[in-house]
């Protein structure tokens, strides 16, 4: 217990002080994250505006899978990365092994089906409500899919902070393909998982808490520019 | 990523200009290294030296050696000599030196429930645990530390995996996190020195049994063979490996210490 009010004044010194290391670590973080988060928006949101609003044979079955995705385990995701991008596996010749690259590659492929899924329901139900409107204006499917992706922007916008959410906290995928190498593929979590692994809970714990609030400014950051849009409109 | 390198290269031949270029190697490394801050400590000193970045992807022996068979690396370094002869012989690596060494130790709590602490004879350490069902944790990961624990099973007699889930409990993860969960349940702990004095959620345990030369823990160094592998930058392994052996790569490592003591004792031949 006494680890616990350790960690909120080690977490506060760590921020207040500015550690350099810190900081090289909660960016790499970000922009693993990020980059993977809006990869896995460009594959996941046409998927699953397509699977939402087109009816075909085996339709449920491809939904069942969508959503079981969803649960793809990290550490077999980073193992499959891994054995792709090894030296010894077909895409050996890249060199990204152990590079940011291969984190954001492994990153995208555990998010993109919670994208996919997700937006597969969110844009449904829309398009049930606008079925017969879409249908007497003769739209296309390629213009019913723009029209439905923009007007459920907002809600889109959540359904990427989950994947977002889901991709900055998992640490069993980045430190297969990652390393968790010094300097170079060391994010919030491995490094969490590091100071663990040397007893050290209240640093791992402090981190813990940068990495929540971190979290918790991305997530502002976007329901601001929810707002100030949602205003504009209005104005 | 091409175009980078490119880039990268030609920034280096223009800047450059004859001073070293900027090169990095991966190692394959043992936990316990990197751990106790070995690494922090002695990089930045090779690194100012020959200008070549040295990346450690610090896990398990087995894991590290598998992941150097794979190619994914350019240095081997772990403890496990068997397991290194082999890997040198099946042609992964070109040559094993021995690099330091420290020993293992088991750790207990306060309590002692097996009446182990101060014993120095470990086979007889660990017979006694078993008689009495006091919990013991395994690391259960193929690591070097967990070869060496099996094999000291063996020679005690204890055929400790039937007792698996019971008394016997194998974490199948790393030293540290074995150590956490081998503390959080009282049970006895087989770990190195080096990992030990540096860990820092040590609660009321201390270390039980030491002393037995048959816990001698040997590190090796191996640069991995460019026949087999030719992503590996062998130059820059090479001299590594070669720094690491030589006069003043010993010196470093006997100079790292954690809480004034010596973690790792400099034991490569010298001619």
């Amino acid at each position: 217990m006494q680890s616990i009010s350790e960690a909120f004044g080690l977490a506060l010194a760590l921020v207040l002080s500015g550690d350099a290391d810190l900081i090289e670590i909660v960016l790499l973080s970000l922009r693993v994250s990020l980059t993977a988060t809006v990869v896995a928006c460009l594959i996941g949101l046409p998927i699953g505006a397509l699977v939402a609003i087109a009816r075909f044979r085996g339709r449920n079955a491809v939904l069942i899978v969508m959503n079981a995705l969803m649960g793809l385990p990290p550490v077999v995701v980073g193992l499959l990365v891994y054995l792709y991008l090894s030296r010894s596996g077909p895409l050996g010749f890249l060199g990204l092994l152990y590079t940011p690259t291969a984190m954001i590659i492994a990153q995208t492929i555990l998010i993109a089906p919670i994208v996919a899924a997700l937006s597969r329901q969110v844009l449904e139900d829309l398009h049930a409500e606008y079925a017969d409107q879409f249908r007497s204006l003769c739209l296309t499917r390629v213009q019913t899919i723009q029209a439905l992706l923009w007007d459920a922007r907002y809600s889109l916008l959540t359904v990427g902070l989950a994947g977002f959410g889901r991709a900055v906290a998992e640490v069993g995928a980045v430190i297969i393909v990652g390393g968790n190498i010094d300097h170079l593929t060391r994010v919030m979590t491995t490094a969490i998982a590091l100071e663990t692994s040397k007893g050290d809970l209240a640093l791992a714990l402090a981190l813990g808490i940068i990495l929540l609030v971190i979290a918790l400014c991305v997530n502002g950051a976007v329901q601001s520019v929810r707002m100030t849009a949602v205003k504009q409109a209005y104005v | 990523m091409f175009a980078k390198h490119v880039t990268a290269t030609a920034l280096a031949l223009v800047i450059g200009g004859g001073a070293w270029a900027q090169e990095a190697i991966i190692v394959q490394s043992t936990t316990s290294t990197a751990n106790s801050g070995l690494y922090d400590y002695l990089l930045p000193i090779f690194t100012d030296k020959t200008g070549i970045t040295v990346n450690v992807v610090a896990v398990g022996t087995g894991q590290a050696i598998k992941n150097a068979e794979n190619c994914d690396g350019d240095v081997l370094l772990v403890h496990a000599k068997a397991s290194e002869e082999k890997f040198v012989a099946d042609g992964f690596g070109t040559e094993r030196t021995d690099l330091m060494y420290n020993d293992f130790v088991v750790v207990g709590p306060a309590a002692d429930p097996a009446g182990v602490a101060g014993m120095t004879d470990v086979q007889g350490a660990l017979a006694q645990i078993a008689e009495r069902g006091a919990l013991f944790a395994s690391r259960g990961d193929d690591s070097g530390t967990h070869k060496k624990e099996l094999q000291l099973w063996a020679e005690s007699g204890v055929d400790p995996t039937s007792a698996s889930g019971e008394w016997y409990r194998e974490t199948g993860s790393g030293m540290g996190a074995t150590l956490n969960t081998g503390i959080g349940m009282g049970a006895y702990v087989l770990t190195d020195r080096a990992t030990w004095i540096s860990f820092e959620n040590k609660q009321d345990y201390t270390i039980a049994v030491q002393g037995d030369e048959d816990m001698f823990n040997q590190y090796g160094v191996i640069p991995i063979n460019p026949a087999k592998c030719p992503s590996v930058n062998v130059d820059a392994a090479q001299s590594f490996a070669d720094w690491l052996v030589s006069a003043e790569g010993q010196e470093v490592i006997a100079g790292f210490k954690v809480a004034d003591q010596q973690l790792f004792f400099p034991n490569a031949p010298q001619n």
